[in-house]
């Protein structure tokens, strides 16, 4: 096991800066989810970390050994691609068997090993078929089969159920996370599905343009977002954003609710929602709009379908948000800043 | 409201029936002239006995494959077509895949390496072969020129004046004419390989052999196969080389069928034991069609 750190890395393709000075550390064991629209850098931040890409500039350090001019095979790295990249015209057993074969290990050894790394997936009875004859799911079983058969010290996952149907991918999702608190290998998981992020993560980056905008728990970068960025990126619907008086303000759609529905008033900040549309989704309703207040800025607020109170469309309604979930930010950068008084 | 869909069109040039077949016309007629007729022509002298001195057809069954049989020129050009074949084939597929994999990598001047793999391909046959007449020349070959001067040998070779150089220099030329042919479709290939799987190697720590043996080359396969279909049909039914360079002497050292069939049934007036030769390999060439091509498909993966 062993933390991964890199240090000021960047990445340039020609005149396009893919990666823009990050630095990052891992915790041992830890699950870290890079997080973030698509051409954010996060799979090129991965794809250096394995070695696949060099870097323009900075360090890779891993397990306190700076790897970044090594090849990928000697970093003692395992990845998984988004397509499993499973050889496809040999057995599961052989691809099983590929990186032991590439390090010389005898075949009794290595069959061995092969069934033991079998038998961590559930996948021997498939030993024998081919990558073409196998589910997405018994596929992408053979491919973390492959890349932990080496012992790897970190493990490298690049938007691996992305390939998989909704139904698959939860029990998919599951099973990854078994498995990963069994062996408590640290691991870097480049998705940019935020339930997945959410809902895998030990902490979680979340990138942009190359850089790296929060580094928190799912808790800091949902509740106590580090710029505007990761608030609307965070969250569906997303933060809703007003401007007032030289400053941003902003809160979750559950947490904008109708007068009378909440339990503490006293502590509460009312709007004047005007509500055009309402999309009703069974286990909660979304209700569309804008705010007299604030230039008629658009909201969204996501009722509970615990909250059954009848909300007309075309007219104004009393709604508030509780003072403690205000997010306050700067005008021209959109950086987190502290509360500041709403004026009217 | 009426139907537009049934009314017949009222122009000519409205008719898809009619703008079918004018614009398919062309290539039919071309295919029809030039190979279709030919080619019934040669089956049907192929049982006759018809020469340029008696052109009567009078059909004598197998009697002409007989005499072709029996003729000890036309076996050892059978033996001949099928080591040119196979030897410049693959040769063909060694380079071809060393080729590919150096295109497919970016480097200065990778335009300049690519039009000069391309150019034996573009070039016309006899004008590219004619050249290779005069590089392998018996006396003033500048191949001969270069080993005398660096004292590998003393007198000059005769790389076309006697068997075994002459054999080996066809094949080598034939090669160097379909590579850039094969080099292109192992390219195709090549960079149809998925990104992902290049990468998976990388990480699982193959080196170049091993890359090269257990994965490129096992998903190449049906690509590769492609490339020697084409490879085998452009050597046994192309003439141009072997006639430019020999004329399938010295001896009939490199006769191969294609050039005694031209010679025997063209320059020889024997029109009905050409066709026969022409006519031999067809069931061979068709039979080897449809295996590589069932194997192609086969082995494609994913």
């Amino acid at each position: 096991m062993a933390v991964v750190e890199v240090r000021d890395l960047r990445k340039e393709f020609g005149d396009v800066v893919a990666v823009d000075g990050v630095d990052l550390r891992s915790e041992e064991g830890e699950f870290l989810v890079l997080l973030g629209p698509s051409g954010c850098g996060k799979t090129t931040l991965l794809r250096m970390i394995a070695g696949l890409e060099q870097p323009t500039e900075g360090e890779i350090r891993i397990g306190d050994e700076d790897v970044s001019r090594l090849p990928p095979r000697a970093r003692r790295i395992a990845m998984v691609f988004q397509s499993y990249a499973l050889y496809p015209h040999m057995t599961v057993a052989n691809n099983i068997a590929f990186p032991l074969k590439a390090q010389g290990m005898d075949s009794e050894e290595r069959n061995q090993k092969v069934e033991w790394a079998a038998g961590l997936f559930g996948i021997e009875r498939l030993l024998q078929r081919r990558p073409r004859q196998l589910s997405g799911g018994e596929r992408q079983r053979v491919a973390l089969a492959r890349a932990l058969v080496r012992e790897p010290t970190v493990f490298l996952l690049d938007e691996p159920l992305s390939n998989l149907d909704a139904k698959l991918r939860a029990a998919a999702r599951d099973d990854l996370m078994e498995f990963q608190r069994r062996i408590g290998i640290t691991t870097i998981y480049v998705t940019h599905d935020q339930v997945e992020a959410m809902g895998m993560g030990d902490r979680i980056a979340v990138m942009d343009h190359g850089k790296i905008r929060q580094l928190g728990t799912p808790e800091e970068v949902y509740h106590h977002p580090a710029d505007v960025f990761v608030a609307q990126f965070l969250g569906s619907p997303p933060m809703n954003l007003l401007e007032t008086a030289g400053f941003l303000f902003g809160f979750r759609p559950e947490q904008f609710l109708p007068e009378g529905v909440a339990a503490d008033e006293g502590t509460r900040v009312p709007f004047t929602f005007h509500v055009n549309r309402i999309e009703y989704l069974g286990s909660e309703r979304f209700l569309y709009g804008f705010i007299r207040e604030y230039d008629e800025t658009r909201v969204i607020a996501m009722l509970p379908a615990t909250v059954t109170l009848p909300i007309s469309i075309d007219q104004d309604h009393k709604f508030s948000v509780a003072k403690d979930q205000l997010r306050f930010f700067d005008y021209d950068d959109g950086v987190k800043i502290a509360p500041q008084p709403l004026m009217r | 409201m009426t139907s537009t869909t049934t009314r017949p069109p009222r122009y000519l040039g409205d008719n898809p029936r009619f703008l079918a077949g004018l614009f398919m016309s062309p290539a039919v007629i071309y295919i029809i002239a030039l190979v279709g007729f030919p080619f019934v022509l040669a089956i049907i002298y192929a049982f006759t006995d018809i020469s340029t001195g008696n052109p009567d057809l009078e059909f004598v069954g197998w009697a002409t494959f007989r005499r072709v049989l029996a003729d000890p020129v036309f076996r050892g050009a059978l033996w001949n077509t099928f080591l040119f074949a196979v030897l410049a084939n693959v040769l063909v597929v060694i380079l071809a895949t060393a080729l590919a994999e150096i295109l497919i990598r970016d480097f200065k001047g990778k335009w300049l390496v690519r039009f000069l793999v391309l150019l034996p391909w573009v070039a016309p046959v006899s004008l590219a072969t004619i050249t290779w007449l005069w590089t392998l020349d018996s006396i003033f070959s500048p191949i001969d020129w270069v080993l005398r001067q660096v004292g590998v040998i003393t007198e000059n070779v005769y790389w076309l004046g006697r068997p075994g150089t002459a054999m080996t220099s066809v094949i080598a030329v034939q090669a160097w004419r379909i590579v850039p042919l094969a080099a292109v479709i192992v390219l195709a290939g090549l960079i149809a390989i998925p990104k992902d799987i290049n990468d998976a190697v990388a990480v699982d720590g193959a080196g170049f052999w091993r890359k090269m043996f257990q994965v490129t080359i096992p998903l190449l396969a049906p690509i590769i196969a492609v490339a020697v279909l084409f490879g085998v049909i452009l050597t046994i039914s192309d003439m141009s080389v072997v006639y430019v360079l020999t004329r399938g002497g010295p001896t009939n050292s490199t006769q191969v069928l294609s050039t005694w069939a031209f010679i025997k049934g063209i320059e020889g007036g024997a029109l009905a034991q050409g066709a026969a030769v022409a006519l031999f390999l067809l069931p061979v060439l068709i039979g080897i069609t449809a295996v590589v091509l069932r194997l192609a498909r086969r082995r494609e993966v994913l």
